[in-house]
């Protein structure tokens, strides 16, 4: 399947009816698969006026206790941003597909990872972090989308997958759950049902008691610390032994880095990759440990150098760190990565550790 | 002795925040009235705006949001869409659906979305301190407009009722007005209207109401009465602008 409709096959499998979206360029299969699906299914699509509007009309379906989620690409996010905002404050549970291409400002279509940074430090104005999921190949889109309604549901909050334009537009075959269509949301307990038999209920993120708004702010970063102790995933491929390098990469790159690090160690170099799946919240302490164990680290991005951050603060000066990106659409090669692992690898001193 | 007057059950007991002489708490009160009188308390969903009136959730027994500015009408569209069994309405200022949120009424109304809108049109911002509202009157003093609304560089008033009323799509578009006790009882009626077409499952309903703001506008409760009447009135004229076609389609294309 290409990635797109697997990523909007998967929702459905996961339980998810009800769709809003706005067509953007890499991402446009999915509302177009689903605008299909979901009539047939019982649930609704509705094609909004713009991802502003989306990003509310998500708001007020998740609030009534609906299985919901919408996906978009770069500038679409950006627009989505304030009911994000809003998403996060108030606690519900959705799930935004991000099909990540080329920026800043209109950029170009092709894909990117240009959203990291944003994605995993904060999609919108207030105080708040979210979950963010990054695959690696189309079967990782696919659990990766099921488990994004899980954690949704599980923590109220909203998650992002973040994939970008090949992880969207690529065709690779697929394993889908055996069930057609997953349970419904349990929101018994906080959504907007009617009143019936029971006190009225409100959806808001409005706190205008300081002392409210600063434990309500607490309280969430107290669920992301959960988040983080229980759910951080990643990849530690060839990372059992000492490394004389230790190559990083999230996404579609870090699937052309393995190729890459699978041919150096060929050649009987000590490589390994790491990967995180959760790039929100960042598996720091199991970076950490690896480098712990590295001579150097490569980080390699399809952008300027955004993850480049958390690598830094995972090593904490232990060790030097290189950088390699391409970005404005702009995918490494295999082969040019692997020269960037022989160039990293020339700057250990000779005659191994010193 | 035969009880002849009762508060609302649909409104929670308590002092309004509202200034003296605003017509928000009367509003509120009309929405109320009727949904008790409908017997739909326990399938309401009312979505508050931004602006004075986002205490409207504070006010109503029933399951409330609360929306960004402007938004209300996607929130609605979300909600509706997913729990059609819902009577779901959104209650707007001047500045949230006349302003920042033309383009979420505008695609609301025109999908034909079965919800209703309360848009409360005082001319003013109110809660931000006065400033200048896309429906201010020329000459409008306000503090954004020291010198009054200049129509050469601001516009004159928009029309939101007949701009909607121009789509095909929307089941009833009606302007009524908080100047007088007539009015506002006409104005209940028309409340009871708009929900009973949501109830009808027709497309869209929208009640304007012509609303006042005498702390912003400078004035006492009751020489704000006076200058709704004889300002607002000229530019906003009361009455059904639209109502469902005479074989019934539901605002649908026969």
């Amino acid at each position: 399947m290409k990635g797109n409709e697997a990523i909007a096959e998967a929702a459905i499998r996961a339980g998810c009816l009800h769709f809003f979206g706005y067509p953007i360029t890499p991402q446009s299969e999915i509302p177009e698969y689903l605008s299909r699906r979901l009539p047939e299914l019982g649930g609704c699509y509705v094609q909004s006026e713009s991802e502003v509007a989306t990003s509310h009309m998500i708001y007020g379906a998740a609030g009534v206790g609906t299985k919901v989620m919408t996906s978009s690409s770069s500038p679409g996010i950006s627009l989505m941003a304030e009911g994000i905002s809003y998403l996060a404050g108030a606690e519900l549970p959705v799930v935004i597909v991000n099909i990540m291409r080329a920026g800043p400002g209109l950029g170009g279509i092709l894909p990117a990872q240009s959203d990291y940074a944003q994605t995993t430090r904060g999609m919108a104005h207030g105080d708040f972090r979210l979950i963010a999921l990054a695959p690696a190949s189309v079967q990782e889109a696919v659990d990766l989308t099921i488990l994004a309604f899980d954690l949704a549901e599980k923590y109220r909050t909203p998650v992002i997958l973040a994939g970008d334009g090949v992880i969207g537009q690529m065709m690779e075959p697929v394993v889908l759950p055996e069930a057609t269509v997953g349970p419904p949301l349990k929101a018994d307990d906080w959504a907007l049902t009617g009143c019936v038999g029971r006190k009225p209920r409100k959806v808001s993120s409005m706190f205008l008691d300081p002392d409210e708004l600063n434990a309500h702010n607490f309280k969430l970063k107290a669920r992301f610390a959960e988040i983080a102790r229980n759910e951080t995933r990643f990849e530690a491929y060839a990372c059992d032994e000492p490394l004389d390098l230790l190559v990083t990469s999230f996404g579609i790159s870090a699937r052309i880095c393995r190729s890459a690090v699978d041919a150096a160690r060929s050649e009987g170099l000590k490589v390994g990759l790491f990967r995180p799946i959760t790039i929100s919240p960042f598996p720091m302490d199991a970076l950490r440990e690896i480098i712990g164990r590295s001579q150097r680290v490569l980080d390699v991005e399809m952008n300027t150098g955004q993850m480049l951050h958390d690598v830094e603060m995972a090593a904490q000066g232990r060790c030097p760190i290189d950088f390699f990106g391409r970005c404005g659409g702009l995918i490494p090669s295999a082969e040019g990565i692997l020269e960037q692992i022989r160039a990293s690898l020339a700057q250990l001193p000779k005659g191994g550790v010193p | 002795m035969n009880k002849v007057f009762s508060y609302a059950d649909a409104l929670i007991r308590k002092p309004f925040h509202y200034c003296p002489g605003c017509t928000h708490g009367t509003i509120h009160r009309l929405i109320a009235e009727v949904i008790d009188e409908l017997g739909i308390r326990e399938r309401v969903v009312g979505i508050s705006p931004v602006g004075c009136a986002v205490f409207i959730l504070d006010y109503l027994r029933c399951d409330m949001f609360q929306a960004s500015h402007g938004r209300a009408p996607a929130v609605a569209t979300g909600a509706k869409r997913c729990r059609p069994d819902l009577v779901v309405f959104t209650y707007q200022g001047d500045g949230d659906l006349a302003a920042i949120g033309t383009s979420e009424i505008v695609h609301a109304a025109n999908r034909g979305e079965r919800i209703t809108v309360f848009f409360v049109n005082n001319a003013v911002y109110g809660m931000t301190g006065g400033q200048m509202a896309p429906t201010s009157v020329p000459g409008q003093r306000t503090t954004t407009t020291p010198h009054g609304r200049n129509t050469e560089t601001d516009g004159y008033p928009v029309n939101m009722s007949e701009m909607l009323a121009a789509l095909h799509t929307p089941a009833y578009i009606a302007r009524v007005s908080m100047h007088a006790p007539k009015e506002i009882i006409a104005a209940r009626h028309v409340v009871k209207k708009a929900f009973e077409h949501q109830l009808a499952g027709r497309c869209f309903s929208f009640v304007e109401f012509l609303s006042t703001c005498p702390t912003n506008w400078g004035m006492t409760p009751v020489e704000s009465l006076r200058w709704l009447e004889k300002e607002m009135l000229p530019y906003f004229p009361l009455g059904e602008i639209k109502v469902p076609p005479a074989d019934d389609t539901g605002g649908r294309m026969p």
